[in-house]
């Protein structure tokens, strides 16, 4: 039961942190530009704002593009509910396993890019196009990488692969497990919209992946897409960081190891959002068809993480 | 690494709040942030049309964006789209050929929204009056909440007109 | 029990097909012909469904009906799940096609139509249940000639000879090798049973069972499309009728997985490892370059025939992976191999038919294949746009509908591959892993394409602009397979277990019935992982009734109002100014520049008096057809210099044809004199 309970925490956790992660990130980057920048929770109010505000609606646009928020936003809620974010093993990690949270994600991007697509604009069109391209090709780094920490944990599921890793902390600094960091790493970067592969801060509707989907989008259904998507940076970099470095995962359902839990969540959330804000200040964005090369790069890491992890182990 | 290096080095050039109470950016920043808070949950969207203007708009009101005015600290951030946004930064004489193109931007900002005329050229052409081409003020073509004069105005004014707009929209 | 759904099934096919030949146009003769392919189908899949409950074959013998040896039948539960397959989709093609033919009228032979469709299903549904050569062979033929009148149903149109040429001719270079395949089996005498075959298999030299498998796996690899035999598939699944389509992509291409399964597993007992590595990589060769060219395809149904490549590789990695454990003894990852290659079988039927009978009617509606003159259809066709919708998900792979559950269990089979004990082998596996998540990845953005320019925005042609929902026979055809899809994906604890039974005893594979599935969960050997679709379902469904419910709640602003769709300002939109589904596809294009190696043509009219005025601009680009030009180019020219050769023997005179005859005759007769 208190399994059940702290899932159900853990997931309401993530949806009151992402906001927060988002605004984390751009906070950085302005101090970085030399900017005071605008405080981490002004995102929180952005979203009420956004939920205050009326909807205006595309007169080609169908059905699909009022569902499509509520969608996006549940798969993703969804994979909160799957991902260890503070505790491991938990009960919904029967239900499914690290595949099965890569496939919700697309879930998603589907129906976003479908929704791009609805009212027929050329920049709606083109969002989808772009972003269809670069989940697709990111596909296989996903699965590679999953594979490489399978065959070190004998699992897919999220937990178990937590608890080998903490029974094990030599296999953290495994080849294996580095390489399928630096390869998910970059993935992340792509699947997040993170520089350098799109730019989460432009105008310019030519040079958008993400954000051009989301173009027709007001109101409270663009508030639920914004959540979605800083959900999804959140479980990113979870997972980033609880797969491969999950020390302060409480293992025990005591009251000090969660909360330590916690911390150490927050801990781990804020230094990635510091690692990708340096990286943004440092990058600039790619050409979008230099962009399969980066990914490719990302392919080759984790097929060596995988080999390595074959023959090693 | 020498970027870093640099970054490091260099103190934030922002304007702060509290160090001197003089500075205009100072007060209007501190009343901006107040007003917004109550209005929009202090996060203002803003779409920038140019209706016809010659660019000296543009430039004071990029110029808010840069580190020394620093916008965004208040919660102000440029969108994309007018669907994203709660207010539209009009500047120029409207032009023939953007009257309609404003009108539609107007029609596509979901409510509660306001606008801001940017500039002599927005409130009544400026030095563009009585031209074949255009059509007239900002007020002509879709209603304004604040007219914000200057030939362009400075950073400062425009954030004091954004100021004022949010006094006058009614409470929904 | 059993027997009177035999003989139903039987009976309702040659009625049906009686019925179509005396009845001909009318809404009655259809409605005939449909009901009597329907209650056949019907009888078929609760004959399928009786045999895997029961686990009781079904025989039958009759030594008349057939010269030589007799039609041997016997429905053992690999056959009765791929009659259950042939039931499925027959049962919503049937169903459809009442409404779909009425175009006919007039215009093509409904009686064909009819007659070779009930044939066609008849041989389908014996097919599986052959148990000798001859029967299996006859059966054979008899399927692949009567689908290749169904493909020549609209013989007027540009390109459908050529496809029917074309089909016929890979479709009897399988024939022969299975000829081939037979003779070596069974000893040089066609009428052996297979059971007699499986105790002579294993007494055969290793050399002449790698020419058994070769041979098997041209044949049937010829019939289900792998790549490089699978030119014939895009031209002629596209220009049969709609209901046609979807049973030749949903069921006939099938049977080339049931027979590989059946010989190499079944008869041949398995074999070295290297046999699975090459159905592997046939595997997934095929779903990578099927779904690579998909995804420049424009014509909706030739996107679709693809797929079924793509979904043929897919199911062939499954069967691939698992006739490697089965050479190295490791019997239970064997059976969730071969377990996930049927599993996806059954669903790759279930969604390519739907998708068939969605662009059929999307076909009827439209009167164009072409998806650029398509758009806005969801507003005029909505349940069509639903249904398609459901088999867009469900192909692309995405939770929870039934094409995420099968490849969940491809990739669980080849993650399985770390317990190979030689790592050349084992490190086979994660690039199967990386080429299967890169095919369903590039799946989702060409479905994305095939769905959102199809149905979605602005109509771009009149005709788009009119078209009309489909009549309910129509719908109802396309909402059972929907309804499969959904159910296939949401019981995965009633359709593995039946799997694991089906194979079991097969090739010396367990029971596995109680071993993949626990409660509502999948489980993966080792408890190497578990998954519950139907959980996950559950949970997505409470979650989106929940956010609303919320938002509720917290009285969240609720008004909406409908505007143009946002374009910068300017004054008028229109299907020119979207996106087309060559611009949508022009990235990946340009990624896979290497594979596709476009061709580009650019023409500009300038205005005479200046060119800085542009009156028209031409663009013209295609993709190489690599496979067409490289290997099917000389080979071509190989046989057509082969026949130039043979024709100086045929001059025309019926004198010289009297010479050839008796100069043959004097040699046979002189050696029949010496031997």
């Amino acid at each position: 039961m208190t399994g059940y309970l702290l899932e159900i925490s853990q997931a309401l956790m993530a949806l009151a942190l992402a906001p927060g992660l988002v605004g984390f990130v751009r906070w950085w980057k302005a101090r970085l530009q030399g900017r005071r920048g605008a405080p981490p929770w002004l995102v929180y109010y952005d979203l009420r704002k956004l939920f205050g505000k009326e909807v205006v609606i595309s007169k080609n646009a169908s059905w699909l593009f009022r569902f499509t928020p509520y969608l996006v936003f549940s798969s993703t809620l969804a994979v909160t509910l799957l991902v260890p974010l503070i505790a491991a093993p938990l009960p919904f990690d029967r239900v499914g396993d690290l595949l099965l949270v890569v496939y919700l994600l697309l879930l998603g991007t589907f129906f976003l890019a479908l929704a791009g697509l609805d009212p027929g604009t050329a920049f709606g069109g083109m969002g989808a196009s772009r972003e269809m391209t670069i989940a697709a090709i990111a596909e296989p780094t996903i699965a590679l990488s999953i594979f490489g920490l399978a065959v070190g944990a004998g699992s897919t599921n999220l937990g178990r692969i937590v608890a080998q890793t903490l029974a094990h902390p030599g296999a953290a600094i495994s080849p294996g497990h580095l390489l399928g960091f630096a390869a998910l790493f970059i993935v992340m970067l792509a699947e997040t919209g993170r520089l350098p592969v799109d730019n989460p801060s432009t105008h310019l509707e030519l040079t958008m992946i993400h954000e051009a989907m989301t173009l027709e989008y007001s109101g409270r259904y663009l508030a639920l897409i914004e959540w979605a998507a800083a959900l999804r940076l959140l479980i990113f970099f979870s997972l980033l960081a609880n797969m491969f470095a999950p020390w302060g995962v409480a293992t025990t359902l005591t009251p000090v190891a969660v909360s330590v839990a916690v911390i150490a969540l927050i801990a781990k959330l804020g230094a990635l959002g510091l690692v990708v804000a340096l990286l943004e200040t440092r990058l600039a964005k790619l050409r979008l068809f230099r962009v399969p090369e980066l990914l490719a790069v990302s392919f080759v890491l984790a097929l060596l993480a995988v080999t390595s992890s074959f023959l090693l182990r | 690494m020498s970027l870093f290096a640099k970054i490091w080095r260099t103190p934030a050039v922002t304007e702060a709040v509290g160090q001197d109470p003089e500075a205009q950016v100072a007060v209007v920043a501190r009343q901006i942030g107040e007003r917004a808070r109550k209005l929009f949950g202090r996060s203002l969207h803003i779409v920038e049309v140019d209706a016809g203007s010659c660019n000296g708009c543009e430039l004071e009101i990029s110029a808010l964006g840069n580190p020394y005015y620093d916008m965004e600290r208040f919660g102000l951030h440029f969108v994309a789209s007018p669907r994203h946004a709660d207010c539209l930064l009009v500047t120029g004489p409207v032009t023939r050929n953007m009257a309609e193109p404003l009108k539609r931007t107007y029609d596509a900002t979901p409510d509660p929204k306001i606008v801001i005329a940017i500039g002599d050229c927005a409130i009544n052409c400026g030095v563009f009056k009585d031209s074949y081409a255009v059509v007239g003020g900002v007020d002509k073509v879709i209603p304004v909440n604040v007219f914000v004069p200057g030939c362009p105005p400075e950073p400062v004014d425009i954030l004091r007109g954004i100021l004022s707009a949010l006094d006058r929209l009614p409470r929904k | 029990m059993m027997l009177i759904l035999f003989l139903v099934m039987i009976s309702a096919y040659l009625l049906g097909a009686f019925a179509a030949l005396l009845s001909g146009r009318g809404a009655v003769g259809r409605g005939l012909v449909s009901a009597g392919a329907a209650v056949g189908s019907a009888a078929g899949l609760a004959l399928g469904v009786l045999v895997i409950a029961s686990g009781f074959p079904l025989t039958f013998t009759s030594a008349r009906l057939l010269p030589l040896t007799g039609v041997a039948l016997r429905l053992d539960g690999l056959g009765a799940f791929f009659l259950v397959v042939v039931g499925l989709v027959g049962c919503a093609a049937a169903i459809y096609a009442f409404g779909y033919s009425a175009q006919y009228a007039g215009r093509y032979s409904l009686r064909l139509l009819g007659v070779m469709f009930n044939l066609l299903l008849l041989a389908l549904s014996l097919q599986v249940m052959a148990d000798n050569a001859l029967t299996f062979l006859v059966l054979w033929e008899a399927m692949s000639l009567t689908a290749y009148w169904l493909v020549l149903t609209e013989h007027d149109q540009r390109g459908t000879v050529r496809a029917g040429v074309w089909y016929l001719a890979m479709t009897h270079a399988g024939f022969a090798a299975l000829i081939a395949m037979f003779l070596l089996l069974s000893g040089a005498e066609l009428t052996t049973s297979f059971a007699s075959m499986r105790a002579g298999a294993a007494l055969l030299s290793p050399g002449s069972r790698n020419v058994v498998f070769l041979l098997a796996l041209f044949g049937f690899g010829a019939k289900s499309g792998i790549i490089p035999l699978h030119v014939w598939l895009p031209m002629a699944h596209p220009v049969a009728p709609s209901h046609v389509s979807a049973l030749l992509s949903g069921v006939v291409i099938k049977m080339g997985i049931y027979g590989l399964v059946r010989v190499l597993l079944d008869l041949m007992g398995g074999g070295p490892a290297w046999w699975g590595g090459v159905v592997l990589g046939v595997g997934a060769v095929s779903a990578l370059l099927g779904v690579l060219y998909a995804l420049m395809e424009h014509d909706l149904k030739r996107l679709l025939a693809y797929h079924s490549v793509e979904n043929i590789g897919i199911i062939l990695i499954g069967i691939g992976a698992g006739l490697i454990f089965h050479s190295y003894g490791l019997m239970t990852l064997a059976a969730l191999g071969f377990i996930s290659g049927l599993y996806h079988t059954i669903n790759h039927a279930s969604f390519k038919g739907l998708l068939f009978l969605g662009a059929g009617s999307v076909l009827h509606a439209t009167g164009t294949r072409n998806m650029e003159e398509m758009g806005g259809l969801i507003k005029r066709m909505p349940w069509t746009a639903l249904f398609f919708l459901v088999g867009s998900v469900a192909i692309s792979a995405l939770p929870p509908l039934n094409g995420f559950v099968s490849e969940w269990l491809v990739f669980q089979s080849l993650l399985g591959g770390s317990n190979i004990p030689t790592p050349e082998v084992a490190v086979v596996m994660p690039i199967a892993v990386g080429i299967l998540a890169l095919t369903s990845g590039l799946a989702a953005a060409c479905f994305v394409k095939a769905f959102g320019i199809t149905f979605l925005a602005i109509p771009r042609s009149r005709e788009a602009e009119h078209a009309h929902e489909s009549p309910p026979s129509m719908l109802a055809g396309m909402a059972l397979l929907a309804i499969a899809c959904v159910a296939l994906g949401l019981a995965p604890f009633v359709v593995v277990p039946a799997l694991g039974r089906v194979l079991a005893g097969l090739g010396g594979l367990p029971d596995t019935h109680a071993v993949f599935s626990l409660n509502l969960s999948l489980v993966a050997p080792n408890n190497f992982a578990s998954m519950s679709p139907t959980l996950v379902a559950l949970g997505l469904l409470f979650l989106l009734g929940l956010v609303p419910l919320v938002m509720l709640i917290f009285r969240v602003n609720r008004r909406w109002r409908v505007s143009d769709s946002w374009g910068c300002g300017r004054a008028g939109q229109t299907s020119r100014m979207e996106y087309t589904a060559t611009a949508f596809a022009e990235p990946l294009r340009r990624v896979f520049a290497e594979l596709y190696r476009p061709t580009k043509e650019l023409s500009i009219d300038f205005h005479p008096d200046s060119k800085y005025f542009v009156q028209s601009i031409e663009y013209r680009s295609e993709i190489t057809p690599w496979f067409e030009k490289v290997l099917y180019g000389p080979l071509l020219w190989f046989i057509r210099f082969v026949a130039s050769l043979v024709r100086r023997l045929q001059s025309g005179s019926v004198h010289i044809y009297l010479f050839y005859i008796f100069v043959v005759l004097l040699i046979l007769l002189l050696i029949a004199r010496w031997s």
